[in-house]
């Protein structure tokens, strides 16, 4: 009876998890930052989710770039296909590797900072102050995060996939001496627009969605002491780093399966 | 008529009552906070919620707040349910209100300054310049003035406390809630916000609930005290009244008893058998 008892417990916390998290999500949604108030808000986030980003996201695609160009020349020179390594880098980045470790590296560091910051305004009760001064926390502090996070992850993903080319560019071209006109004439033939830009952007999108949706609301819904943010901040990545990988296998079925 | 007498508020009328709370319950889970109490905050006049920690005392002022929903029972302000209230009926009706956290609940990221500008900025469209001399205002109240450009964590426990107190007198609402004021201050702090609860109280015509259990600090300031025990209401009245009391609850918390019907004692099974008990050390949180 007792294991009963404890089974339904759960299953109604699981489910009223679940329609916390969504109410959340349709009130961010619904608070579409406006010019006058919610535009700084939006800017600072954009600052601290986004610009604040950028060197973990610079310097992990350019190396990930040149590791790629290495291991790739060193394969295709086998079968006299080094020209195809422009392709091969910018594929592998566009398609796979910049959306889900855009993603991963996004979630590690702003997700978690976004948890934080908002578990720990809700332990020292500027969550509760907001409300009592009649200002609804999900528009002030939810709404303009989980659209600075929609924003950003897309933008840095571009960012991580250009500089990830640029490093293969470098050992490729620049140290092994594959030509140049080769390297970009032979990457412009095979990226097709649609198909890989496109696609990219979508899962890039998907992914700052779920992520910064898993960070915020982990934030929000917390236990206010100590170990209950610390716990959250632990959920929104392992969290977020499961929902990445297993969204990426689905949307790159539905994407590049015939 | 006849509830206000039966509760000891006989010398206020309804219209002079700003908070009326009607047979509500409140749980947490399984465990009762409060089970059918109602009382009266008359308006104008500084009212004390005392009582031992953890029954609730902090629950009562989010249930007030709208922050907290009762199982049953109404919490009438100024005429409106609260917690039947729509969510920007609440939120109209809480601009109404303020409240001072324990913590203060300052904005970390921001001046001292700006934490007090912010619900002028939130609720209101006036010029800076305006909302420069409101804010001095509420500063030199508090005797911040000098300390406006700090931030929070600059700040000294007592100050923090001030500056949280300008904050909330902001937008010169018609009720604070007080959580908790004295909290954790030195004996100069406390002297100064004991006697800015009372000056703002008059001098700006609020209406203010304190929570706390500092029972001298109480007594001073406040026009009608309740004293709140085992999740009703175990005593009421002005200071003088609660002093003659002889209800033995009340005198153990008024004279600050270690025993009595409060026991001292968390529950236990008797020490003797746990003593003697084989296994010695054990796990189970219950005892």
């Amino acid at each position: 009876m007792k294991q009963v008892y404890f089974l339904g417990r759960k299953a109604i916390a699981i489910i009223s998890g679940i329609g916390r998290a969504l109410i959340l999500l349709i009130s961010a949604l619904a608070h579409v930052p406006n010019p006058k108030k919610g535009f700084p808000l939006l800017l600072n986030q954009l600052y601290a989710v986004g610009v604040l980003s950028l060197v973990i996201i610079i310097v992990s695609g350019t190396f990930i770039g040149m590791v790629l160009a290495l291991q790739g020349y060193t394969i295709l020179v086998g079968y006299g296909a080094e020209a195809s390594l422009g392709p091969m880098v910018a594929l592998s980045l566009i398609r796979e590797l910049g959306p889900v470790i855009a993603a991963l590296l996004f979630a590690g560091r702003a997700g978690s900072a976004l948890t934080a910051e908002i578990g720990l305004m809700k332990a020292t009760e500027q969550l509760s102050s907001l409300e009592m001064m009649a200002v609804d926390p999900l528009r002030r502090i939810i709404a303009p995060r989980f659209w600075a996070g929609l924003i950003s992850l897309p933008l840095l993903t571009a960012m991580f996939s250009a500089v990830g080319i640029l490093g293969a560019h470098l050992v490729g071209v620049d140290w092994l001496g594959v030509d140049s006109g080769t390297f970009w004439s032979v990457m412009q033939g095979q990226v097709d627009f649609e198909k890989d830009i496109v696609n990219s952007i979508i899962k890039s999108i998907v992914f700052a969605f779920v992520i910064t949706w898993i960070a915020v609301f982990k934030g929000y819904d917390c236990d206010p002491t100590s170990e209950g943010i610390s716990k959250a901040t632990t959920a929104t990545v392992v969290q977020s780093s499961l929902w990445v990988l297993s969204l990426d296998f689905i949307l790159t079925a539905l994407m590049f399966s015939n | 008529m006849h509830l206000l007498l039966k509760r000891g508020l006989q010398n206020y009328n309804m219209s002079e009552i700003l908070v009326d709370i009607r047979n509500m319950t409140f749980k947490r889970e399984e465990r009762v906070i409060y089970n059918d109490i109602s009382l009266s905050i008359p308006k104008g006049k500084v009212t004390a919620i005392m009582g031992p920690s953890g029954i609730g005392k902090t629950t009562l002022l989010r249930l007030i707040g709208g922050q907290l929903k009762p199982e049953s029972g109404n919490i009438f302000f100024d005429g409106k349910d609260i917690p039947r209230l729509s969510r920007n009926a609440l939120y109209e009706t809480r601009k109404r209100m303020s409240m001072l956290f324990q913590s203060g609940a300052l904005f970390s990221e921001m001046s001292v300054y700006d934490n007090i500008a912010f619900p002028i900025r939130e609720h209101t469209n006036l010029p800076e310049n305006l909302i420069e001399k409101m804010v001095l205002m509420k500063l030199e109240a508090v005797g911040l003035r000098g300390a406006r450009g700090l931030r929070p964590s600059e700040l000294s426990g007592g100050m923090a406390r001030r500056a949280a107190l300008a904050r909330s007198i902001a937008l010169d609402p018609e009720l604070i809630l007080y959580d908790e004021p004295f909290a954790g201050q030195d004996p100069i702090s406390m002297g100064v916000i004991v006697r800015l609860i009372r000056s703002l109280n008059d001098a700006l015509g609020l209406t203010s609930v304190v929570v706390s259990h500092d029972v001298p600090e109480v007594m001073g300031i406040a026009d009608y005290i309740y004293i709140i025990a085992e999740q009703k209401i175990i005593g009421q009245g002005t200071p003088e009244q609660i002093a003659e009391q002889t209800s033995p609850l009340v005198r153990q918390f008024v004279n600050g008893e270690s025993d009595g019907p409060v026991p001292f004692h968390y529950k236990a099974a008797p020490y003797r058998e746990e003593l003697i008990r084989k296994t010695v050390f054990t796990n189970n949180r219950r005892g």
